[in-house]
């Protein structure tokens, strides 16, 4: 009994001892995920994640503190790419597409103040003073800071009307399991 | 807004219940043979089999608040407790029937999902767990007692058979298979421990020990083909696993037939029949391409014979199975169809350009 | 000729007795014609014409936009009404630009141009006529017939293919159009054949359609174009697998069977071809089957593109029994619509009135794994797997099944006896990916118009600040040399003889010299610093 006693503390030892060797030796040190992270996302600083900037958001998701479906303008697109990059399972149902709003101006209350053109963080708003403005929907990713300056809530986030070129076929409802 | 209905607008004439109607229907005829041979009791095991099944599916779908009646309905329940009861002794307890069933469709089935989740033949995994836990009572078999003989149980002997653990003298009986391997720990050779004990033709016929409905090996024969001409299951899994039997036979007992069965001897013993027509060819836990359900059904025939010759059991066919379905992701993994402009790798096929003549 | 055998495939009931036997009739002119601008893949044709305008039968309305897409012609004499949205005929029921057309009952045709000989124009002139005819495929995918044949004429044609397959129940228009117009249909297919220089030519028949495989043999004798039986399955009319079983070839994947010298073109539109080259008139009806166990009297009718698909039924002799699903097309790949107001278009080959018996639907069940769905799949893929992966939102590990190599044929739904619906889940699947092809393109955009903004602001800051320093120092230097002037000044001011030799300070100097309006030394100063500024 002692043998066996004696042999199996030896081979943990060992054992041990080789885990905490590989422990220093393969030791990965700094973090250059964060700035893939960083490439991944929209970059329109907007702040609807509640990171300071889209190079907090990269920090936190690099932290594993914030979980992948954190961009609103990023849409299902950034989600599974960040999924992909962190190797992360996560639930996409939630996540709705990133063209599922844009920013539209209403003519008729717009006073051409310009507040909103600069800071549109993609230049999809064209203006000048006293000129109505309009918006340049393939630039616009929703991220809502034009909505938030507008004195008059002329500019505001709708949603995109579908069209017969967008128009998808929607998610089978299954009645029982597949 | 979405009520407009994806294309196709037509459909087969085929549903669920009618497929595992089907499959029943093949299975009619061995199934009343065995009836037939082992009377009363045989009948009780076989309808408590299919009742606690049942009742077994309904407490767990009342669990998970799902829907009763179209599950109960979909015949599969019904159908993994039909192949448990013919594989099992019958003049088996009550008891033996409803843990086996219980087992299969709750444990082995509901559990995983579900239809079409489970990875391991619920039928089979049933048998298992009620071999390793009850090797007395699953290995108790009785010789044929057809109506008129004279040891056949009349309906309250039956009863008493199956809920009162009625002994009548003299009909215990060793199986085919139970018989030799016990003469071979008893250092006698094959010839001699089958002399007097198998008889080919009687074997052919099922008029002999063994399993509710394993002895009719024939009629489990043409009920197999049925299936097949019907297009419910294809030839590949049955044929591979009959040869995966046969070869490995055919080879040892030429080399050494003092030791060695035949291949006439294997076809016609133990559940190989059932095994080979409707246990592998369960849908949910065998491989999705024809080259994939013949590897499948060769590693199920070689792994029983294997089992049955050198293994611990006289019976082999249950675990050979499981086995088997352990091996069917990887089989699925490997063995894809050719998908078409595309080569045996997935990779796009070459374009050759067609030369123009100026 | 020795046939290869197509892989996987389903029979269902033909149904075709329904209306094969039906002669083509006309239906009578409508009062309103709605033309959709989109008729074709590619991008919608431009309106040449405005609202009030009259146009005669034949007269070009909208032009193609680019080469992938394709003209649209008036189907009838009559007043452009309206130039908005109108339904589509599509699932979606969504708007789509149209053209109204109130005919004016006289249908009178533009002029147009017979040839004697259609086999003198060259063979881009061919391929160019057909263009300007707004001649689409017409078996259902409704490719610019013109953009196929100059591609094919460019990289060559082995072999030709006429797809007279019709494998789709109930539909019976190609079978009635080879019965009846076998002469003409051979014509069109030896124009495209010259237009590309085609090798051997080849005519595919599904042996379900004997009346029509005599009628093309009979108009084909003395040519180079050959008959073909098929046996009759489906999916025998899908390109990929009618080419497949002629000549055992297979198009690779994400390939076009112009990448191995082949050539499909359907009956019709070989059909249309003869009338635009011969008769130059444009593609402006078409013949449609209307079918189905609702339906009072099936029929084949030759109908003008825009004609409201109600008018179809109600010639058809209206709902004899309560209808299920009202289809465009046939069973297998045809669109459910919700009413009949919308017009037919130029790929509509059936009007399809099922009764509930006929799609034979119930709910789904869970998957067995049965795997008949891969014994039924032309193509060779998993359905089972992918459709499992899809619903468990995985759509990478379908694609790696080869799910972008779907034809959506229907077969795999077709036979599951779980009746689920597989196809749905391909076709939603692929709406994903497209959705997010367009997303990532989008945001790869957008991501650069935001880097570019603030780099412009970063730029006009520096610059801003760069200005800035400048005119700091420019300052600074002109206040040096403000100073130098002024010492200078004063030396000269206390050399002067002045009358009143009192000791001022170099500004006091100024202030006194400014007064008394010596110029001369204003300007000496003056003087003094443009050189001190200049040096």
């Amino acid at each position: 009994m002692i043998t066996a006693i004696a042999s199996l503390t030896v081979l943990g030892t060992i054992l041990g001892l080789i885990l905490g060797v590989a422990a220093r030796v393969f030791r990965v040190e700094g973090n250059p995920l964060v700035a893939e992270l960083v490439d991944i996302l929209p970059g329109s600083q907007c702040g609807q994640c509640g990171f300071p900037g889209c190079a907090g958001a990269a920090q936190a998701l690099a932290e594993g503190s914030a979980p992948v479906t954190l961009c609103p303008p990023g849409g299902r697109a950034v989600a599974i790419a960040l999924a992909a990059k962190l190797g992360v399972d996560a639930d996409f149902s939630g996540v709705k597409e990133s063209a599922s709003l844009i920013a539209e101006i209403k003519e008729e209350i717009c006073i051409g103040c310009t507040r909103c053109f600069k800071v549109c963080p993609t230049d999809a708003i064209m203006g000048a003073a006293q000129q109505i403005h309009a918006v340049f929907r393939e630039a616009c990713t929703a991220c809502g800071k034009c909505e938030q300056v507008c004195p008059t809530e002329s500019i505001r986030l709708q949603p995109v009307m579908v069209t017969l070129q967008s128009w998808r076929w929607n998610k089978p409802v299954a009645g029982e399991a597949i | 807004m979405n009520a407009i209905a994806h294309s196709p607008h037509a459909h087969a004439p085929v549903t669920i219940n009618k497929v595992m109607g089907t499959v029943m229907l093949a299975l009619t005829p061995a199934t009343l043979f065995g009836f037939w041979l082992y009377g009363w009791p045989a009948i009780n095991i076989w309808a408590i089999s299919l009742l606690a099944a049942l009742l077994g599916e309904a407490f767990v779908l009342r669990l998970q608040q799902r829907a009763i009646r179209p599950v109960l309905l979909d015949g599969s329940g019904i159908l993994t407790a039909w192949l448990l009861a013919l594989s099992l002794p019958p003049w088996a307890p009550w008891w033996i029937a409803v843990l086996g069933s219980l087992f299969a469709v709750i444990l082995a089935k509901q559990l995983y999902g579900g239809l079409g989740q489970n990875p391991f033949n619920p039928a089979m995994a049933a048998r298992v767990m009620l071999l390793i836990s009850f090797p007395m009572e699953m290995t108790t078999w009785v010789a044929p007692a057809p109506p008129g003989s004279v040891h056949a149980p009349g309906w309250l002997d039956g009863l008493a058979v199956t809920f009162a653990a009625f002994q009548v003298d003299g009909m215990a009986s060793a199986s085919l298979l139970g018989h030799v391997k016990t003469e071979f720990t008893r250092g006698i050779e094959l010839q001699q421990a089958l002399s007097g004990f198998y008889a080919p033709l009687d074997a052919l016929w099922g008029n002999r020990a063994g399993s509710l409905g394993e002895t009719a090996a024939l009629f489990l024969l043409a009920g197999g083909l049925f299936l097949i001409a019907k297009r419910i299951i294809t030839w590949h899994a049955p044929v591979a696993m009959l040869l995966g039997v046969l070869i490995p036979a055919l080879i040892f007992s030429a080399v050494n037939p003092a030791h060695y069965a035949g291949p006439l001897y294997h076809l016609l013993s133990g559940g190989l029949m059932l095994g080979a027509f409707f246990i592998i060819t369960d849908p949910v836990t065998s491989p999705n391409t024809a080259s994939g359900q013949f590897i499948f059904g060769l590693g199920c025939g070689l792994l029983t014979w294997i089992i049955r010759t050198w293994g611990g059991y006289p019976e082999g066919v249950a675990f050979a199975v499981l086995l088997m379905n352990a091996a069917t992701p990887v089989i699925d993994h490997y063995v894809k169809p050719r998908i078409y402009g595309r080569n045996r790798k997935g990779v796009s096929l070459s374009i050759e350009p067609v030369k123009k003549e100026s | 000729m020795k046939l290869f055998t197509l892989r996987g495939g389903v029979h269902p009931e033909g149904r075709k007795a329904l209306s094969a036997d039906m002669p083509i009739r006309s239906v009578p002119l409508p009062a309103r014609l709605f033309v959709p601008l989109q008729q074709h893949i590619g991008a919608p044709a431009t309106p040449v014409v405005s609202v009030g305008d009259h146009v005669l039968k034949g007269q070009l309305i909208a032009s193609a936009q680019g080469a992938v897409s394709s003209a649209i012609h008036a189907p009838t004499s009559g007043r452009v009404v309206a130039l908005g949205d109108y339904i589509a005929p599509h699932a979606s029921g969504l708007p789509v630009p149209t053209i109204t057309l109130d005919s004016d009952g006289e249908n009178r045709w533009v002029a147009t141009q017979t040839l004697d000989d259609p086999f003198e124009l060259s063979m881009e002139e061919i391929a160019a006529r057909v263009g300007a005819a707004g001649i689409v495929g017409l078996g259902g995918a409704t490719f610019p017939a013109a953009l196929k044949l100059n591609l094919s004429r460019n990289s060559g044609v082995k072999t030709l293919i006429i797809n007279g397959g019709e494998c789709e129940p109930y539909l019976t228009c190609d079978d009635r159009l080879m019965r009846e117009r076998a002469v003409q249909i051979v014509e069109g297919i030896r124009l495209i054949a010259y237009a590309v220089a085609a090798k051997e030519v080849l005519v595919g028949i599904e042996d379900n359609k004997p009346e029509a495989i005599k009628a093309m043999q009979e108009a084909v004798r003395g040519s180079e174009v050959r008959v073909v039986v098929m046996p009759s399955m489906y999916p025998m009319g899908s390109e990929k697998q009618i080419i497949q079983v002629l000549t055992g070839n297979e198009i690779p994947a994400g390939g076009r069977p112009a990448d191995i010298g082949m050539l499909v073109h359907n009956v019709a539109t070989a059909y249309a071809v003869q009338q635009a080259i011969r008769y130059g008139r444009p593609l402006l009806s078409r013949i449609v089957t209307v079918s189905g166990g609702a339906i009072s009297k099936p029929c084949n009718l030759e109908v003008l593109v825009g004609t409201p698909v109600q008018e179809l039924i109600e010639f058809a002799g209206g709902y004899a029994l309560p209808v299920a699903r009202l289809v465009l097309g046939g069973p297998m790949m045809g669109q459910q619509i919700s009413h009949a107001r919308v017009p037919v278009v130029k790929g509509t080959s059936g009007v399809l009135a099922l009764t509930a018996a006929e799609t034979g639907q119930t709910l789904p069940s869970p998957c067995i794994r049965c795997s008949t769905c891969v014994r039924a799949c032309p193509v060779g893929l998993l359905p089972l797997e992918m459709a499992a992966h899809i619903r468990a939102t995985d759509l990478s590990a379908a694609v790696a099944l080869g799910l972008k190599d779907c034809i959506a044929c229907g077969s795999c739904s077709y036979v599951c006896p779980a009746h689920i619906p597989l196809v749905h889940y391909f076709n939603f699947a692929k709406g994903e990916l497209m959705e997010q092809e367009r997303g990532k393109l989008k945001l790869a955009a957008t991501k650069k118009l935001a880097d570019e903004r603030l780099e412009r602001i970063q730029r006009i800051e520096r610059e801003r600040q760069e200005a800035a320093a400048k005119r700091k120092a420019a300052r600074e230097a002109r206040e040096r040399n403000k100073a130098a002037a002024v010492d200078e000044l004063s030396c000269l001011v206390r050399s002067l003889p002045l009358s009143d030799p009192l000791p001022l300070t170099g500004e006091e100097a100024i202030e006194a010299l400014r007064g008394s309006q010596v110029n001369e030394l204003a300007a000496k100063q003056a003087a003094t610093q443009t050189i001190t500024e200049a040096a």
